[in-house]
Protein backbone atom coordinates (compact mmCIF):
# COMPACT_ATOMS: atom_id res chain seq x y z
CA UNK A 1 0.00 0.00 0.00
CA UNK A 2 0.92 3.68 -0.89
CA UNK A 3 1.59 5.36 2.28
CA UNK A 4 2.37 8.84 0.20
CA UNK A 5 0.79 10.00 -2.35
CA UNK A 6 1.46 12.83 -4.20
CA UNK A 7 0.63 14.05 -7.84
CA UNK A 8 1.22 16.90 -9.91
CA UNK A 9 1.83 19.41 -7.38
CA UNK A 10 2.22 22.98 -8.28
CA UNK A 11 3.23 25.61 -5.76
CA UNK A 12 4.34 29.16 -7.15
CA UNK A 13 5.34 32.22 -5.76
CA UNK A 14 5.29 35.97 -6.32
CA UNK A 15 2.03 35.52 -9.25
CA UNK A 16 3.54 32.58 -10.72
CA UNK A 17 7.31 33.67 -10.94
CA UNK A 18 8.89 31.68 -8.80
CA UNK A 19 8.05 27.75 -9.19
CA UNK A 20 8.68 26.31 -6.27
CA UNK A 21 6.90 23.06 -7.66
CA UNK A 22 6.06 22.42 -10.65
CA UNK A 23 4.37 19.35 -11.10
CA UNK A 24 5.68 16.99 -8.35
CA UNK A 25 4.83 13.57 -8.08
CA UNK A 26 5.97 11.08 -5.95
CA UNK A 27 4.72 7.50 -4.05
CA UNK A 28 6.08 6.15 -0.71
CA UNK A 29 5.18 2.19 -0.13
CA UNK A 30 3.99 2.04 3.21
CA UNK A 31 7.06 1.21 6.46
CA UNK A 32 9.66 2.25 3.92
CA UNK A 33 11.50 5.33 3.32
CA UNK A 34 12.03 7.71 0.80
CA UNK A 35 15.05 9.97 0.71
CA UNK A 36 14.37 13.00 -1.31
CA UNK A 37 17.12 14.59 -2.44
CA UNK A 38 18.10 17.76 -3.88
CA UNK A 39 20.25 20.56 -3.79
CA UNK A 40 18.75 24.12 -1.70
CA UNK A 41 15.97 25.60 -3.87
CA UNK A 42 14.71 22.27 -5.49
CA UNK A 43 11.69 22.48 -3.76
CA UNK A 44 12.44 19.87 -1.24
CA UNK A 45 11.07 22.11 1.97
CA UNK A 46 8.17 22.90 0.46
CA UNK A 47 7.16 19.33 -0.80
CA UNK A 48 7.14 18.24 2.90
CA UNK A 49 4.86 21.27 3.74
CA UNK A 50 2.24 20.64 1.53
CA UNK A 51 2.29 17.23 2.65
CA UNK A 52 2.23 18.22 5.97
CA UNK A 53 -0.80 20.41 5.56
CA UNK A 54 0.88 23.72 6.37
CA UNK A 55 1.03 24.69 2.59
CA UNK A 56 -1.74 24.96 0.53
CA UNK A 57 -0.65 24.23 -3.00
CA UNK A 58 -2.01 26.02 -6.32
CA UNK A 59 -2.86 22.45 -8.10
CA UNK A 60 -2.50 18.81 -7.39
CA UNK A 61 -3.50 16.40 -4.91
CA UNK A 62 -2.37 14.04 -1.98
CA UNK A 63 -2.95 11.92 0.34
CA UNK A 64 -1.05 10.55 3.18
CA UNK A 65 -1.99 7.17 4.97
CA UNK A 66 -5.20 7.24 2.63
CA UNK A 67 -6.05 10.38 4.09
CA UNK A 68 -6.83 13.50 1.53
CA UNK A 69 -4.20 15.99 2.70
CA UNK A 70 -6.28 19.10 1.16
CA UNK A 71 -9.81 18.10 2.20
CA UNK A 72 -8.98 16.85 5.72
CA UNK A 73 -5.82 17.93 7.06
CA UNK A 74 -6.92 18.02 10.42
CA UNK A 75 -7.41 13.97 10.28
CA UNK A 76 -3.85 13.92 8.50
CA UNK A 77 -2.59 16.05 11.77
CA UNK A 78 -3.15 13.57 13.72
CA UNK A 79 -1.12 10.82 12.46
CA UNK A 80 2.17 12.59 10.93
CA UNK A 81 4.90 14.10 12.69
CA UNK A 82 7.40 16.58 11.03
CA UNK A 83 10.53 17.97 12.49
CA UNK A 84 12.02 20.40 9.81
CA UNK A 85 15.29 21.69 9.84
CA UNK A 86 15.03 24.36 11.91
CA UNK A 87 14.84 22.88 15.34
CA UNK A 88 11.12 23.65 16.22
CA UNK A 89 10.88 24.00 19.84
CA UNK A 90 10.29 26.67 22.52
CA UNK A 91 14.01 27.44 23.61
CA UNK A 92 13.06 29.01 26.61
CA UNK A 93 11.30 26.40 28.02
CA UNK A 94 13.46 23.15 29.27
CA UNK A 95 13.44 20.02 27.37
CA UNK A 96 10.54 18.56 29.51
CA UNK A 97 8.58 21.58 29.05
CA UNK A 98 8.51 20.79 25.13
CA UNK A 99 7.91 17.47 25.52
CA UNK A 100 5.17 17.58 27.68
CA UNK A 101 3.56 20.92 25.47
CA UNK A 102 3.55 18.98 22.72
CA UNK A 103 1.99 15.71 24.68
CA UNK A 104 -0.70 17.56 25.80
CA UNK A 105 -1.74 19.71 22.09
CA UNK A 106 -1.61 16.13 20.46
CA UNK A 107 -4.84 15.57 23.19
CA UNK A 108 -2.55 13.07 25.61
CA UNK A 109 -3.70 13.77 29.15
CA UNK A 110 -1.24 15.11 31.90
CA UNK A 111 -0.49 11.50 33.08
CA UNK A 112 0.15 10.27 29.48
CA UNK A 113 2.17 13.03 28.44
CA UNK A 114 4.47 13.23 31.51
CA UNK A 115 5.09 9.47 30.51
CA UNK A 116 5.48 9.83 26.82
CA UNK A 117 8.07 12.82 27.37
CA UNK A 118 9.62 10.47 29.48
CA UNK A 119 10.19 8.16 27.42
CA UNK A 120 11.44 9.86 24.53
CA UNK A 121 13.86 11.70 26.44
CA UNK A 122 15.37 8.30 27.74
CA UNK A 123 15.49 7.31 23.81
CA UNK A 124 17.10 10.32 22.58
CA UNK A 125 19.36 9.70 25.50
CA UNK A 126 18.41 13.57 26.61
CA UNK A 127 17.10 12.64 30.10
CA UNK A 128 20.58 14.19 31.95
CA UNK A 129 19.53 17.74 29.86
CA UNK A 130 15.45 17.84 30.88
CA UNK A 131 15.45 19.93 33.31
CA UNK A 132 17.54 22.47 30.67
CA UNK A 133 16.26 25.30 28.87
CA UNK A 134 16.84 24.23 25.23
CA UNK A 135 19.31 27.13 24.67
CA UNK A 136 21.79 25.64 26.54
CA UNK A 137 21.73 22.43 24.11
CA UNK A 138 24.05 21.62 21.18
CA UNK A 139 22.83 21.33 17.99
CA UNK A 140 22.52 17.52 18.05
CA UNK A 141 20.47 17.79 21.26
CA UNK A 142 18.12 20.36 19.81
CA UNK A 143 17.58 18.19 16.83
CA UNK A 144 16.85 14.76 18.67
CA UNK A 145 14.65 16.51 21.12
CA UNK A 146 12.50 17.88 17.64
CA UNK A 147 12.16 14.41 16.85
CA UNK A 148 11.59 13.38 19.98
CA UNK A 149 8.89 15.87 19.96
CA UNK A 150 7.21 14.79 16.50
CA UNK A 151 7.34 11.21 17.41
CA UNK A 152 4.74 11.99 20.62
CA UNK A 153 1.64 10.18 18.97
CA UNK A 154 3.80 7.56 17.11
CA UNK A 155 2.98 9.00 13.86
CA UNK A 156 1.96 6.49 11.17
CA UNK A 157 3.95 9.19 8.46
CA UNK A 158 7.31 10.88 9.50
CA UNK A 159 8.47 14.02 7.75
CA UNK A 160 12.28 14.72 8.34
CA UNK A 161 13.22 18.07 6.35
CA UNK A 162 16.84 18.05 6.15
CA UNK A 163 17.34 16.16 9.50
CA UNK A 164 21.53 16.84 10.01
CA UNK A 165 21.78 19.82 7.80
CA UNK A 166 24.11 22.34 9.76
CA UNK A 167 24.78 19.31 12.06
CA UNK A 168 28.84 18.24 13.14
CA UNK A 169 30.08 14.86 11.73
CA UNK A 170 29.33 12.99 15.13
CA UNK A 171 25.96 15.30 15.88
CA UNK A 172 24.99 13.59 12.19
CA UNK A 173 26.29 9.98 13.22
CA UNK A 174 24.12 10.34 16.24
CA UNK A 175 21.02 11.49 14.40
CA UNK A 176 21.67 8.75 11.44
CA UNK A 177 21.66 5.84 14.28
CA UNK A 178 18.25 7.54 16.28
CA UNK A 179 16.38 7.23 11.81
CA UNK A 180 17.84 3.69 11.56
CA UNK A 181 16.20 2.82 14.84
CA UNK A 182 13.00 4.78 14.29
CA UNK A 183 12.89 2.69 11.10
CA UNK A 184 13.54 -0.26 12.19
CA UNK A 185 10.34 0.40 13.96
CA UNK A 186 8.28 0.07 10.71
CA UNK A 187 7.42 3.81 10.27
CA UNK A 188 6.58 5.41 6.90
CA UNK A 189 9.31 7.91 6.55
CA UNK A 190 9.74 10.82 3.93
CA UNK A 191 13.50 12.72 4.09
CA UNK A 192 14.98 15.16 2.63
CA UNK A 193 18.41 15.98 2.39
CA UNK A 194 21.43 17.73 0.36
CA UNK A 195 23.92 14.70 1.13
CA UNK A 196 23.47 11.56 -1.67
CA UNK A 197 25.45 10.11 1.44
CA UNK A 198 22.63 10.35 3.85
CA UNK A 199 20.09 9.38 1.34
CA UNK A 200 22.06 6.55 0.83
CA UNK A 201 22.55 5.08 4.38
CA UNK A 202 18.92 5.88 5.45
CA UNK A 203 16.56 5.59 2.89
CA UNK A 204 14.81 2.25 0.40
CA UNK A 205 15.11 4.49 -2.37
CA UNK A 206 15.78 7.96 -3.27
CA UNK A 207 13.76 10.67 -5.63
CA UNK A 208 16.13 13.39 -7.12
CA UNK A 209 14.85 16.83 -7.77
CA UNK A 210 15.35 19.51 -8.77
CA UNK A 211 13.37 23.03 -9.71
CA UNK A 212 10.17 21.62 -8.07
CA UNK A 213 10.07 18.14 -10.30
CA UNK A 214 11.37 15.23 -9.70
CA UNK A 215 13.86 14.22 -12.06
CA UNK A 216 15.02 10.78 -11.22
CA UNK A 217 14.29 7.86 -8.45
CA UNK A 218 16.00 4.55 -7.85
CA UNK A 219 17.76 3.03 -5.06
CA UNK A 220 21.20 4.65 -4.38
CA UNK A 221 22.79 2.44 -6.25
CA UNK A 222 20.39 2.54 -9.41
CA UNK A 223 21.20 6.40 -9.33
CA UNK A 224 25.38 5.86 -9.09
CA UNK A 225 25.18 4.01 -11.67
CA UNK A 226 23.75 6.46 -14.08
CA UNK A 227 26.25 8.59 -12.47
CA UNK A 228 28.70 6.51 -13.37
CA UNK A 229 29.83 4.38 -10.41
CA UNK A 230 33.70 4.92 -8.75
CA UNK A 231 36.32 6.75 -11.12
CA UNK A 232 39.75 6.07 -9.86
CA UNK A 233 42.33 9.09 -10.25
CA UNK A 234 45.74 9.34 -9.98
CA UNK A 235 48.19 12.40 -9.75
CA UNK A 236 51.89 11.37 -11.04
CA UNK A 237 55.04 13.85 -12.12
CA UNK A 238 54.79 15.28 -15.97
CA UNK A 239 56.97 13.01 -16.95
CA UNK A 240 54.91 9.67 -16.01
CA UNK A 241 51.96 10.51 -17.42
CA UNK A 242 51.62 8.31 -20.32
CA UNK A 243 52.73 5.26 -18.92
CA UNK A 244 50.60 5.52 -15.94
CA UNK A 245 48.14 6.38 -18.41
CA UNK A 246 48.54 3.26 -20.00
CA UNK A 247 48.14 1.66 -16.82
CA UNK A 248 44.71 3.10 -15.94
CA UNK A 249 43.54 1.77 -19.19
CA UNK A 250 44.65 -1.25 -18.66
CA UNK A 251 43.18 -1.78 -15.56
CA UNK A 252 39.65 0.17 -16.56
CA UNK A 253 39.60 -0.86 -19.48
CA UNK A 254 38.49 2.47 -20.90
CA UNK A 255 40.38 5.37 -22.11
CA UNK A 256 41.18 7.32 -19.24
CA UNK A 257 40.44 11.38 -19.06
CA UNK A 258 43.91 12.92 -18.94
CA UNK A 259 44.35 16.81 -17.16
CA UNK A 260 47.67 16.92 -17.93
CA UNK A 261 47.80 20.37 -16.45
CA UNK A 262 47.13 19.80 -13.03
CA UNK A 263 48.72 15.80 -13.90
CA UNK A 264 45.68 13.60 -13.22
CA UNK A 265 44.74 10.80 -15.26
CA UNK A 266 41.06 9.23 -14.01
CA UNK A 267 38.97 6.70 -15.43
CA UNK A 268 35.61 4.97 -14.36
CA UNK A 269 36.10 1.91 -12.89
CA UNK A 270 33.32 -0.63 -11.75
CA UNK A 271 34.99 -2.88 -8.46
CA UNK A 272 36.61 0.01 -6.75
CA UNK A 273 38.62 -1.26 -4.68
CA UNK A 274 40.01 -4.36 -6.69
CA UNK A 275 41.00 -1.93 -9.37
CA UNK A 276 42.94 0.44 -6.84
CA UNK A 277 44.94 -2.63 -5.66
CA UNK A 278 45.71 -3.56 -8.93
CA UNK A 279 46.61 0.10 -10.41
CA UNK A 280 48.68 0.47 -6.88
CA UNK A 281 50.76 -3.23 -8.10
CA UNK A 282 51.31 -2.34 -11.67
CA UNK A 283 52.72 1.79 -10.68
CA UNK A 284 54.84 -0.15 -8.39
CA UNK A 285 55.94 -2.45 -11.17
CA UNK A 286 56.97 0.62 -13.63
CA UNK A 287 58.43 2.11 -10.65
CA UNK A 288 55.95 5.20 -10.55
CA UNK A 289 55.30 6.40 -7.37
CA UNK A 290 52.11 8.75 -7.69
CA UNK A 291 51.61 12.03 -5.82
CA UNK A 292 47.81 11.06 -5.20
CA UNK A 293 45.80 8.42 -5.65
CA UNK A 294 42.12 7.46 -4.84
CA UNK A 295 38.94 6.29 -5.71
CA UNK A 296 36.35 9.24 -6.36
CA UNK A 297 32.77 8.34 -5.18
CA UNK A 298 30.14 10.01 -7.01
CA UNK A 299 28.68 13.27 -4.80
CA UNK A 300 25.68 15.16 -5.36
CA UNK A 301 27.17 17.18 -7.70
CA UNK A 302 28.03 14.24 -10.04
CA UNK A 303 24.29 13.43 -9.57
CA UNK A 304 23.08 16.73 -10.87
CA UNK A 305 25.54 17.28 -13.65
CA UNK A 306 24.46 14.12 -15.19
CA UNK A 307 20.62 14.04 -14.56
CA UNK A 308 20.64 17.99 -15.25
CA UNK A 309 23.09 18.58 -17.48
CA UNK A 310 23.85 21.54 -14.87
CA UNK A 311 26.34 21.81 -11.75
CA UNK A 312 23.54 21.97 -8.64
CA UNK A 313 22.80 25.91 -7.86
CA UNK A 314 23.91 26.56 -4.36
CA UNK A 315 21.51 28.96 -3.36
CA UNK A 316 21.50 29.16 0.82
CA UNK A 317 18.85 27.88 2.58
CA UNK A 318 18.60 30.81 4.74
CA UNK A 319 17.14 32.96 1.46
CA UNK A 320 14.97 30.54 0.36
CA UNK A 321 13.56 29.81 3.57
CA UNK A 322 14.06 33.31 5.14
CA UNK A 323 13.93 36.18 3.05
CA UNK A 324 11.86 34.77 0.16
CA UNK A 325 9.79 33.29 2.18
CA UNK A 326 9.11 36.56 4.39
CA UNK A 327 7.22 37.77 1.06
CA UNK A 328 5.51 35.37 0.25
CA UNK A 329 2.02 34.76 1.05
CA UNK B 1 -15.33 22.63 21.97
CA UNK B 2 -14.34 21.53 25.26
CA UNK B 3 -10.62 20.28 23.31
CA UNK B 4 -10.08 23.67 22.06
CA UNK B 5 -10.12 25.57 25.36
CA UNK B 6 -7.74 22.90 26.64
CA UNK B 7 -5.71 23.40 23.76
CA UNK B 8 -5.37 27.28 23.98
CA UNK B 9 -4.85 26.91 28.04
CA UNK B 10 -1.68 24.35 27.49
CA UNK B 11 -0.39 27.60 24.93
CA UNK B 12 -1.43 29.79 28.11
CA UNK B 13 0.54 27.78 30.47
CA UNK B 14 3.77 27.69 28.28
CA UNK B 15 3.86 31.28 28.22
CA UNK B 16 3.31 31.58 32.19
CA UNK B 17 6.20 28.63 32.56
CA UNK B 18 8.45 31.18 30.17
CA UNK B 19 7.89 33.70 32.65
CA UNK B 20 9.56 31.33 35.22
CA UNK B 21 11.83 29.88 33.31
CA UNK B 22 12.83 33.58 32.51
CA UNK B 23 12.32 36.26 35.05
CA UNK B 24 14.90 38.70 33.66
CA UNK B 25 11.73 39.51 30.83
CA UNK B 26 9.51 39.90 33.85
CA UNK B 27 11.36 42.04 35.87
CA UNK B 28 12.52 43.76 32.67
CA UNK B 29 8.60 44.27 31.61
CA UNK B 30 8.01 45.52 35.32
CA UNK B 31 10.79 48.28 36.22
CA UNK B 32 10.51 49.58 32.81
CA UNK B 33 6.76 51.10 34.23
CA UNK B 34 8.03 51.48 38.00
CA UNK B 35 10.74 53.40 35.99
CA UNK B 36 7.86 55.85 33.99
CA UNK B 37 5.90 56.35 37.03
CA UNK B 38 9.30 57.51 39.25
CA UNK B 39 10.55 59.56 36.48
CA UNK B 40 7.06 61.36 35.28
CA UNK B 41 6.09 61.97 38.72
CA UNK B 42 9.08 63.62 40.23
CA UNK B 43 10.34 65.27 36.86
CA UNK B 44 6.86 66.62 35.58
CA UNK B 45 5.27 66.19 38.63
CA UNK B 46 6.63 69.03 40.40
CA UNK B 47 6.25 71.51 36.79
CA UNK B 48 3.04 70.58 35.97
CA UNK B 49 0.14 72.05 37.86
CA UNK B 50 -2.18 69.68 38.20
CA UNK B 51 -5.32 71.23 40.12
CA UNK B 52 -6.27 68.05 41.04
CA UNK B 53 -6.64 67.19 45.17
CA UNK B 54 -3.49 64.43 45.89
CA UNK B 55 -1.49 66.54 43.21
CA UNK B 56 0.17 65.01 39.83
CA UNK B 57 0.36 61.89 40.54
CA UNK B 58 -3.38 61.50 40.62
CA UNK B 59 -3.62 61.98 36.94
CA UNK B 60 -0.28 60.62 36.27
CA UNK B 61 -0.99 56.84 37.00
CA UNK B 62 -4.28 56.42 35.15
CA UNK B 63 -2.01 57.20 32.42
CA UNK B 64 0.81 54.99 32.84
CA UNK B 65 -1.56 52.26 33.62
CA UNK B 66 -3.18 52.95 30.05
CA UNK B 67 0.72 52.86 27.91
CA UNK B 68 1.66 50.18 29.94
CA UNK B 69 -1.24 47.72 28.86
CA UNK B 70 -1.36 49.61 25.38
CA UNK B 71 2.50 47.97 24.99
CA UNK B 72 0.57 44.36 25.36
CA UNK B 73 0.71 45.15 21.23
CA UNK B 74 4.38 45.11 21.28
CA UNK B 75 4.51 41.98 23.28
CA UNK B 76 1.98 40.05 21.72
CA UNK B 77 4.06 41.02 18.06
CA UNK B 78 7.44 40.51 19.39
CA UNK B 79 6.43 37.07 20.80
CA UNK B 80 4.49 35.56 18.08
CA UNK B 81 7.12 36.76 15.42
CA UNK B 82 9.77 35.36 16.94
CA UNK B 83 7.45 31.94 17.30
CA UNK B 84 7.23 32.52 13.70
CA UNK B 85 10.79 33.43 13.04
CA UNK B 86 11.80 29.64 14.70
CA UNK B 87 9.38 28.04 13.25
CA UNK B 88 7.11 27.17 16.05
CA UNK B 89 3.94 28.12 14.60
CA UNK B 90 4.85 25.57 11.82
CA UNK B 91 5.21 22.90 14.11
CA UNK B 92 1.71 24.26 16.39
CA UNK B 93 0.25 24.60 12.75
CA UNK B 94 1.02 20.77 11.90
CA UNK B 95 -0.75 19.58 15.21
CA UNK B 96 -4.05 18.80 15.45
CA UNK B 97 -5.25 21.21 17.72
CA UNK B 98 -7.99 24.23 17.02
CA UNK B 99 -6.81 26.40 14.62
CA UNK B 100 -7.16 29.90 17.47
CA UNK B 101 -5.79 28.07 19.82
CA UNK B 102 -2.05 29.15 19.64
CA UNK B 103 -3.83 32.82 19.03
CA UNK B 104 -6.28 32.85 21.72
CA UNK B 105 -3.72 31.55 24.23
CA UNK B 106 -1.10 33.84 23.48
CA UNK B 107 -3.19 37.09 23.96
CA UNK B 108 -4.52 35.35 26.55
CA UNK B 109 -1.27 34.45 28.14
CA UNK B 110 0.23 38.53 27.48
CA UNK B 111 -2.95 39.21 29.56
CA UNK B 112 -2.12 37.44 32.17
CA UNK B 113 1.59 39.08 32.34
CA UNK B 114 -0.55 42.33 32.50
CA UNK B 115 -2.03 41.49 35.91
CA UNK B 116 1.46 40.88 37.73
CA UNK B 117 2.70 43.98 35.50
CA UNK B 118 -0.30 46.22 36.94
CA UNK B 119 0.05 45.16 40.58
CA UNK B 120 3.58 46.01 40.65
CA UNK B 121 2.72 49.22 39.18
CA UNK B 122 -0.19 50.33 42.07
CA UNK B 123 2.19 49.34 44.56
CA UNK B 124 4.68 51.96 43.07
CA UNK B 125 1.82 54.16 42.43
CA UNK B 126 0.64 54.06 46.01
CA UNK B 127 3.70 54.28 47.45
CA UNK B 128 4.54 57.86 45.63
CA UNK B 129 1.41 58.76 46.69
CA UNK B 130 -1.48 57.76 44.35
CA UNK B 131 -4.61 57.12 46.48
CA UNK B 132 -7.90 56.21 43.57
CA UNK B 133 -11.08 57.52 46.15
CA UNK B 134 -13.71 55.75 44.72
CA UNK B 135 -13.51 52.88 46.38
CA UNK B 136 -12.78 48.83 46.09
CA UNK B 137 -15.16 48.46 43.58
CA UNK B 138 -14.74 51.22 41.25
CA UNK B 139 -11.01 50.87 41.35
CA UNK B 140 -11.15 47.02 41.14
CA UNK B 141 -13.46 47.77 37.63
CA UNK B 142 -11.03 50.58 36.69
CA UNK B 143 -7.99 47.49 36.79
CA UNK B 144 -10.37 45.31 34.99
CA UNK B 145 -11.05 47.87 32.17
CA UNK B 146 -7.42 47.90 31.65
CA UNK B 147 -6.92 44.42 31.50
CA UNK B 148 -10.00 44.49 28.91
CA UNK B 149 -7.91 47.41 26.71
CA UNK B 150 -4.76 45.74 26.86
CA UNK B 151 -6.40 42.37 25.86
CA UNK B 152 -7.98 44.10 22.98
CA UNK B 153 -4.79 45.71 21.77
CA UNK B 154 -3.16 42.29 21.82
CA UNK B 155 -5.15 41.30 19.00
CA UNK B 156 -3.79 43.85 16.78
CA UNK B 157 -0.02 42.78 17.98
CA UNK B 158 -1.49 39.27 16.66
CA UNK B 159 -1.61 40.50 12.85
CA UNK B 160 1.07 42.19 13.19
CA UNK B 161 3.34 39.48 14.39
CA UNK B 162 2.23 37.05 12.08
CA UNK B 163 2.66 39.32 9.30
CA UNK B 164 6.32 40.87 9.81
CA UNK B 165 7.80 37.36 11.03
CA UNK B 166 10.85 38.75 12.13
CA UNK B 167 11.14 39.74 15.85
CA UNK B 168 13.42 42.81 15.25
CA UNK B 169 11.10 44.44 12.64
CA UNK B 170 7.69 43.61 14.86
CA UNK B 171 9.83 45.49 17.91
CA UNK B 172 10.95 48.49 15.84
CA UNK B 173 7.39 49.05 14.01
CA UNK B 174 5.05 48.19 17.31
CA UNK B 175 7.29 51.27 18.95
CA UNK B 176 6.95 53.22 16.20
CA UNK B 177 3.49 53.47 16.25
CA UNK B 178 2.47 52.64 19.86
CA UNK B 179 4.77 55.20 21.56
CA UNK B 180 3.51 58.43 20.08
CA UNK B 181 -0.19 56.99 20.16
CA UNK B 182 0.44 57.23 23.87
CA UNK B 183 2.01 60.65 24.23
CA UNK B 184 -0.51 62.35 21.49
CA UNK B 185 -3.10 61.50 24.38
CA UNK B 186 -3.95 63.11 27.69
CA UNK B 187 -1.93 60.48 29.38
CA UNK B 188 0.85 62.90 30.76
CA UNK B 189 -0.22 66.47 29.71
CA UNK B 190 -3.33 68.58 28.93
CA UNK B 191 -4.14 68.24 25.37
CA UNK B 192 -5.23 72.24 25.43
CA UNK B 193 -1.39 72.95 25.02
CA UNK B 194 -1.28 71.02 21.44
CA UNK B 195 -2.16 72.28 18.03
CA UNK B 196 -5.82 72.29 17.09
CA UNK B 197 -5.97 69.22 15.00
CA UNK B 198 -3.73 67.03 17.26
CA UNK B 199 -6.39 67.82 20.08
CA UNK B 200 -9.52 66.00 17.80
CA UNK B 201 -6.80 63.77 17.54
CA UNK B 202 -5.66 63.58 20.87
CA UNK B 203 -9.57 63.39 21.99
CA UNK B 204 -10.86 60.64 20.09
CA UNK B 205 -7.31 58.48 20.38
CA UNK B 206 -8.89 55.66 22.24
CA UNK B 207 -5.32 56.06 25.09
CA UNK B 208 -7.15 59.03 25.74
CA UNK B 209 -10.50 57.80 26.63
CA UNK B 210 -9.27 55.12 28.42
CA UNK B 211 -7.17 57.02 30.79
CA UNK B 212 -10.36 59.43 30.84
CA UNK B 213 -12.38 56.13 32.05
CA UNK B 214 -9.97 54.98 34.08
CA UNK B 215 -9.61 58.78 35.98
CA UNK B 216 -13.19 58.79 36.40
CA UNK B 217 -13.34 54.85 37.71
CA UNK B 218 -10.24 55.88 40.31
CA UNK B 219 -12.11 58.96 41.34
CA UNK B 220 -9.80 61.62 39.74
CA UNK B 221 -10.99 64.58 38.07
CA UNK B 222 -10.07 64.48 34.27
CA UNK B 223 -8.39 67.66 34.20
CA UNK B 224 -6.32 66.95 30.79
CA UNK B 225 -9.16 66.47 28.27
CA UNK B 226 -12.06 67.34 27.87
CA UNK B 227 -11.08 70.63 26.20
CA UNK B 228 -13.44 70.37 22.60
CA UNK B 229 -16.11 68.88 24.58
CA UNK B 230 -16.04 66.10 22.16
CA UNK B 231 -18.33 62.76 22.34
CA UNK B 232 -15.52 60.66 23.70
CA UNK B 233 -14.43 62.99 26.14
CA UNK B 234 -17.62 63.20 27.25
CA UNK B 235 -18.37 59.68 27.13
CA UNK B 236 -15.04 58.13 28.01
CA UNK B 237 -16.09 54.77 29.64
CA UNK B 238 -18.66 53.97 26.81
CA UNK B 239 -16.26 55.23 23.80
CA UNK B 240 -13.83 53.17 25.69
CA UNK B 241 -16.32 50.22 25.45
CA UNK B 242 -17.13 50.73 22.08
CA UNK B 243 -13.23 50.59 21.04
CA UNK B 244 -12.27 47.61 22.98
CA UNK B 245 -15.32 46.02 21.04
CA UNK B 246 -14.35 46.90 17.51
CA UNK B 247 -10.72 46.24 18.25
CA UNK B 248 -11.66 42.57 19.18
CA UNK B 249 -14.92 42.42 16.28
CA UNK B 250 -11.88 43.59 13.76
CA UNK B 251 -9.24 41.97 14.24
CA UNK B 252 -9.22 38.89 16.07
CA UNK B 253 -11.35 37.06 12.89
CA UNK B 254 -8.42 38.37 10.88
CA UNK B 255 -5.80 37.69 12.94
CA UNK B 256 -7.15 33.75 13.11
CA UNK B 257 -7.32 33.84 9.30
CA UNK B 258 -3.98 35.29 9.40
CA UNK B 259 -2.59 32.25 11.59
CA UNK B 260 -4.41 29.88 9.38
CA UNK B 261 -2.84 30.73 5.90
CA UNK B 262 0.43 32.18 7.25
CA UNK B 263 3.01 30.29 6.01
CA UNK B 264 6.66 30.62 6.58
Amino acid sequence: MKSIIAQELVKTYDKGAVKALDGLSLEVEEGTVLGLLGPNGAGKTTTVRVLATLLTPDSGSATVAGIDVLKHPDEVRKIIGLSGQYAALDETLTGWDNLTMFGRLYHLNSAASKKRAEELLEKFSLTDAAKRPIRTYSGGMRRRLDLAASLIVKPKVLFLDEPTTGLDPRGRMEMWDVIDELVKGGVTLLLTTQYLEEADHLADSIAVIDTGKVIARGTADELKNQVGGERLEITVEVDQIAAATKLVELVSGTTPTVDSGIRRISAPVSNGSASLIQVLRLLDDAKIHPLDIGLKRPSLDDVFISLTGHVAEVISEEVVGGKNAAKRK
Amino acid sequence: MLQSVSDFLVITKRQLLQMIRIPEVLIFATIQPAMFVLLFRYVFGGAIDSGVDGGYVQLLMPGIFVQTVAFTLAATAVGLAADMQKGLIDRFRSLPISRSAVVIGRTVGDTLQNVVTLVVMGLVGFLVGWRPSSGPVKIFLGFLFLLAFGYSMSWIGVLIGLSVREERVAQNLVFMTVFPLTFLSNAFAPTTGMPKVLQYFAEWNPVSTMVAACRELFGTENIFGATANSWPSQNPILMSLIYMILLVAIFAPISVRKYVRVSK
